[in-house]
């Protein structure tokens, strides 16, 4: 019995290490708010939307994959709440019964047939919300799901697990067979179910000419107490290991249930929250690795913003396909790290199978995505901030391939003009030439203007648009890099400087 | 070669397969004492009538104790402390203190023959499978003394003390065969080994040792396919034979196999092995033997049948290759990253001595250890050369190249394979050091005085076959007087001949004459701070250092010249 409600062919495993630049997209791209609208307060929750987010699959099928089993769940998610009650249910109470000191195999016995009566209890509750629905799903995934819960989980197997909790109780004492090692010492001790014949001439037995092999240990002789309760749990340490782990894997299947359904239910958490504050959703259509990109949207808008400002944001479109490097440049607080935070968390969304703040999204996937955002200058920072910026950059670069993605923003600004835009340039022209996607928000003109200039591969450049009264629309237009990020109509709207305090 | 001087190698063969049929846990102990006390016998690898842990009375060795109070501190001789062969001689024997070597260790040997005679061993054992062969051998004959301990201590319970010996001549078959086909697939060179293959194969072939083998399996099978039943309800054991009832972990696995998730952990729980077996366990086996009396009755018969079953020739063997396992073993890592091991060639006057690519034995087995870098140095030294006088920075590797030089000369005199890529030693007779010692409050005096009494002896001692390895005497007093007192000493180590390294902070020894050689530690030219721990052979010039590290802080005259002139 397997779960594979988000992968068709694999379990999705929560513990595998995350990238390693985590706490920079994290930190980057606000995913804490995505992530917190998708939790609704419960921890485990929070701990899958976090995983599943940052470790998109790269197979657009896989992707479709999960894209119909939510849809399945969005049309049923009383479903998808009552299988994560159950299998969380089953996993909590299984933790409780194994937190135990001291174990011998008698004790590890006892604590698992508690456990499977515990499980057996929660199996015959999936059994029923599988057969309440039978007939219901449409996707893939839902579909084979469910059937397999009503196939595994007959009568027949609930009959056979009930034998087990029955011979387990050993009401007839216990056989086991055992063969002679060195030094003659009894050995593979292996517990043994008795045959009929067996039993009821271990009955006569007792009574008769058998009696030369058999023997009676003293009730007061305590080592030869110990020495019995020796030999059973010898025999008893494979039965007990064997039921231990039976329990482990009916607990390892709820477990695995609990983080799969938990990734729906976290999915339908925040598009009942963005529903709430008025702004679309789309369900992404995915490419697979493409030498030449695609990335192309419609009312495209960052989702973070939408969750903190209940909906008030400014959807743009995007049309980059086959476009290695998007430079964005433009006036200040015109819109552009926004821009460029939308364009990193649509895909982190495109790639775990949700829906993308955006009317219409269609994109290749990329094997990572990055950022390099200009940090704020921090004072406990030992080494200089420039100097920080290159080691970052260089960290980055050592994990690049060809079909990364990597999005920056004010990056190189931490020294002059010209020795960043040097530097910028580089970086850039060396990560393109490699086929990584670069979209690069900056106000550097020299960097912009010199790519624009000597565009060597498919680049587009993009221009937050200033009104001409001199305001923001917050709306990124293609357009050629302009010579000033217009900081004087800043200075001008904050009244330009006091002026000096005449001396008298 | 002359080997005519192993005689007692040539007897091996002939000697009657009689031994110590009594093998407990101090057997190998036991059987070295039996040696030393009793008639001389016959080593196996060594050569000489004598077991080469107790020192032949016809040669002369002052420094070597006699192995009666070999464990005594005080024994060991100052130069093996000295020269910190006492800390490779303990990483030698970890994991061999069973074997007793350590007398073997500190005794060198003046006879080149006896040389020859062990590096031939080394040299076949070097070739890795047959190493690993021995080892493998030595392995079993450890588990065979441990079966033979259990079988006396539970004497009084037949059944279990008979199968115990079983189950060591089981083990002890097994590997001497294994050795007698290891050794012949390697078709050893050297004489030792040689010879010993040929004492094992006839031992194997005999008809004695075939019809031992062939009865062992014979009750091991019978005993092994013995498969019975028990069962107990509350106080009552009852032993019966095994019907084939199906195992009742298997039905619970195969229950709830179709839950496809791997359990978190192993929930057996290791259940300790009582040494012996206690009284119930002892009350099944013998109803055990009851239900399979035939098996049981030939294990009895076999033994009595084969009480005294090891061989001596190679129970010696056993013992006596430890020497060389534990000293390939120690070398393993060391070689692993990337430093060399090779045979010296060995003699007692030398017109040339040199050594290439060698190391400080104690400090790279430290080193490798911690996964760090070790530095080699070569010398080399042609006539009338005799003395290496270090100079140099401090802490940069002077003590560690004057240890070094002794110590290849102690291992080479053991016939050890030695630090290096390459190596021309002499065969000393003697091998003396002279290091600052702690201040000892007790002796009056001083310390000056105290360096000199000691230099004094050693001087009336040393003659032109000895190594004399001096580090950095006559601190205590002004440069002048160490100048004086270097050049003293130096001079009358010149008349002696002895091979001398002089580790000194007076540069103007390193030209004393022409029998000193200048060798100088270095650093690195652009960060004088910076040591390499190589000690080149050049002149003496402890300024061109100093001038190094002024020039890093910009303190040169030029340096100097030009800021104070702006």
């Amino acid at each position: 019995m397997t779960v594979r409600l988000m992968t068709p062919d694999r379990d999705f495993d929560l513990a595998s290490p995350l990238p390693p630049h985590e706490p920079e997209l994290t930190a980057d791209l606000g995913l804490t708010t995505l992530w917190a609208a998708m939790a609704e307060g419960d921890r485990y929750l929070w701990d899958v939307a976090r995983v599943v987010t940052l470790r998109g699959c790269l197979d657009p099928a896989t992707i479709r994959y999960r894209q119909e089993v939510l849809s399945d769940f969005r049309s049923h998610p009383e479903v998808a709440r009552e299988l994560y009650v159950i299998s969380s249910e089953a996993t909590v109470g299984k933790k409780r019964i194994h937190g135990m000191l001291r174990r011998t195999p008698t004790s590890t016995l006892r604590h698992s047939v508690d456990a499977l009566k515990v499980l057996v209890g929660h199996l015959r509750r999936l059994r029923e919300v599988a057969a309440a629905h039978d007939g219901t799903w449409h996707s893939a995934g839902a579909r084979r799901f469910f059937a397999t819960v009503l196939a595994q989980l007959d009568d027949g197997y609930f009959a056979q697990i009930e034998r087990h909790l029955t011979l387990l109780r050993f009401k007839d004492g216990q056989w086991m067979s055992a063969q002679l090692a060195q030094g003659n010492r009894g050995t593979a001790y292996t517990l043994r179910v008795p045959s009929d014949v067996r039993a009821r001439r271990q009955r006569r037995f007792r009574t008769t000419d058998h009696r030369a092999y058999a023997f009676d240990v003293h009730p007061r002789d305590e080592a030869g107490l110990e020495a019995l309760g020796d030999l059973r749990d010898r025999a008893t340490n494979l039965v007990a290991n064997a039921l231990a782990q039976s329990t482990d894997r009916i607990a390892a299947y709820f477990t695995q249930l609990r983080t799969e359904v938990a990734f729906f239910v976290a999915c339908l958490n925040v598009e009942r929250r963005l529903e709430a504050a008025g702004v679309p959703t789309c369900r992404p259509e995915p490419v697979g690795l493409q030498p030449a990109p695609i990335l192309s949207a419609r009312g495209l808008y960052d989702g973070v913003l939408a969750l903190r400002t209940c909906g008030r944001v400014i959807g743009n479109d995007l049309h980059a396909d086959g476009r290695t490097l998007v430079m964005i440049t433009g006036a200040n607080s015109g819109g552009k790290s926004t821009f460029l935070r939308s364009i990193g968390l649509s895909h982190l969304q495109l790639q775990c199978g949700m829906h993308v703040c955006a009317e219409r999204y269609r994109a290749s996937v990329c094997d990572g995505l990055f950022t390099h955002f200009a940090r704020e200058e921090d004072v406990t920072m030992r080494s200089g901030r420039f100097d920080e910026e290159l080691g970052r950059m260089s960290r980055i670069t050592r994990q690049l391939s060809p079909h990364s993605m990597l999005l920056c923003n004010e990056s190189f600004t931490g020294t002059s003009e010209w020795e960043g835009s040097e530097i910028a340039r580089q970086v850039v022209r060396a990560l393109v030439g490699h086929g990584v996607r670069v979209v690069f928000v900056t106000h550097l003109y020299d960097l912009a203007q010199s790519l624009y200039e000597q565009a060597t591969g498919p680049t587009l450049f993009l221009r937050a648009e200033r009104l001409d009264d001199g305001s923001r629309s917050f709306r990124i237009l293609e357009g050629a890099p302009l010579p000033t990020s217009y900081g004087p109509d800043l200075y001008e709207r904050m009244g330009g400087w006091l002026p000096r305090p005449r001396r008298t | 070669m002359a080997s005519g001087s192993h005689p007692g190698f040539e007897r091996l063969s002939a000697r009657t397969p009689s031994g110590p049929a009594r093998l407990d846990g101090d057997a190998v102990r036991d059987h070295a004492r039996t040696r030393s006390t009793g008639a001389p016998t016959a080593g196996v690898l060594f050569p000489g009538a004598l077991s080469p842990d107790v020192p032949s009375p016809d040669v002369p060795s002052p420094d070597v104790p006699s192995p009666d109070v070999a464990d005594e501190d005080s024994a060991v001789p100052e130069y093996v402390t000295d020269l910190h062969l006492d800390r490779v001689i303990d990483e030698l024997l970890a994991g061999f203190e069973a074997y007793e070597l350590r007398p073997l260790y500190l005794r060198r040997l003046r006879d080149e023959a006896e040389i020859d005679y062990r590096q031939e061993v080394f040299s076949d054992l070097e070739r890795r499978p047959l190493l690993d062969d021995v080892r493998r051998f030595s392995r079993a004959m450890a588990t065979v003394r441990s079966h033979l301990a259990r079988a006396a201590r539970v004497a009084a319970q037949p059944h279990q003390a008979a199968r115990w010996h079983l189950d060591a001549v089981q083990t002890y078959a097994g590997a001497v065969v294994a050795l007698q086909e290891d050794l012949a697939k390697a078709d050893p060179r050297s004489r030792a080994l040689r010879s010993f293959a040929a004492h094992l194969t006839g031992y194997v072939e005999s008809a004695g040792f075939q019809k031992m083998v062939e009865e062992g399996a014979s009750v091991q099978e019978r005993l092994s396919s013995v498969r019975y039943i028990l069962h107990l309800r509350e106080l009552t054991v009852t032993v019966g034979r095994d019907e084939g009832e199906p195992d009742y972990a298997a039905q619970v696995l195969a229950t709830f196999d179709r839950f496809r998730y791997a359990a978190s952990r192993d929930y057996r729980i290791p259940l300790r092995d009582w040494d012996d077996m206690n009284h119930v366990e002892s009350q099944i086996l013998d109803r055990v033997a009851l239900l399979f009396p035939d098996a049981f009755d030939a294990l009895a018969e076999f033994q009595c049948r084969w009480k005294d079953f090891l061989d001596p020739p190679v129970v010696t063997f056993d013992r006596e290759v430890q020497f060389y396992v534990s000293y390939l073993q120690w070398m393993e890592p060391l070689r692993s990253s990337g430093l060399s091991f090779s045979f010296p060639e060995v003699s007692r006057r030398l017109g040339r001595s040199t050594a290439v690519d060698a190391f400080d034995a104690a400090l790279a087995t430290t080193l490798v250890r911690a996964g760090r870098q070790v530095v080699t140095n070569d010398f080399s030294l042609s006539e009338p050369e005799r003395i290496l006088v270090v100079t140099g920075p401090n802490q940069g590797g002077k003590s560690t190249f004057a240890r070094m030089f002794g110590q290849l000369h102690h291992l080479a005199s053991l016939g050890c394979p030695v630090p290096g890529t390459r190596a021309r030693l002499q065969l000393s007779d003697a091998i003396f050091t002279h290091f600052a010692r702690q201040e000892d409050l007790s002796v009056t005096g001083g310390r000056l005085e105290d360096d000199l009494q000691r230099m004094r002896r050693i001087l009336s001692e040393a003659t032109a076959e000895s190594v004399l390895v001096v580090n950095e005497i006559f601190t205590s007093t002004t440069l002048r007087d160490a100048a004086f007192l270097g050049r003293k000493v130096l001079e009358r180590v010149t008349e002696l001949g002895t091979l001398c390294v002089y580790v000194t902070f007076v540069d103007e020894l390193a030209s004393l004459n022409e029998s000193t050689v200048s060798m100088v530690s270095t650093v690195v030219p652009e960060d004088p701070s910076t040591r390499t721990y190589k000690v080149l052979r050049r002149d003496a010039d402890g300024r061109s250092y100093a001038i190094a590290i002024a020039r890093k802080h910009g303190l040169t005259y030029d340096q100097l010249t030009r800021s104070l002139a702006r």
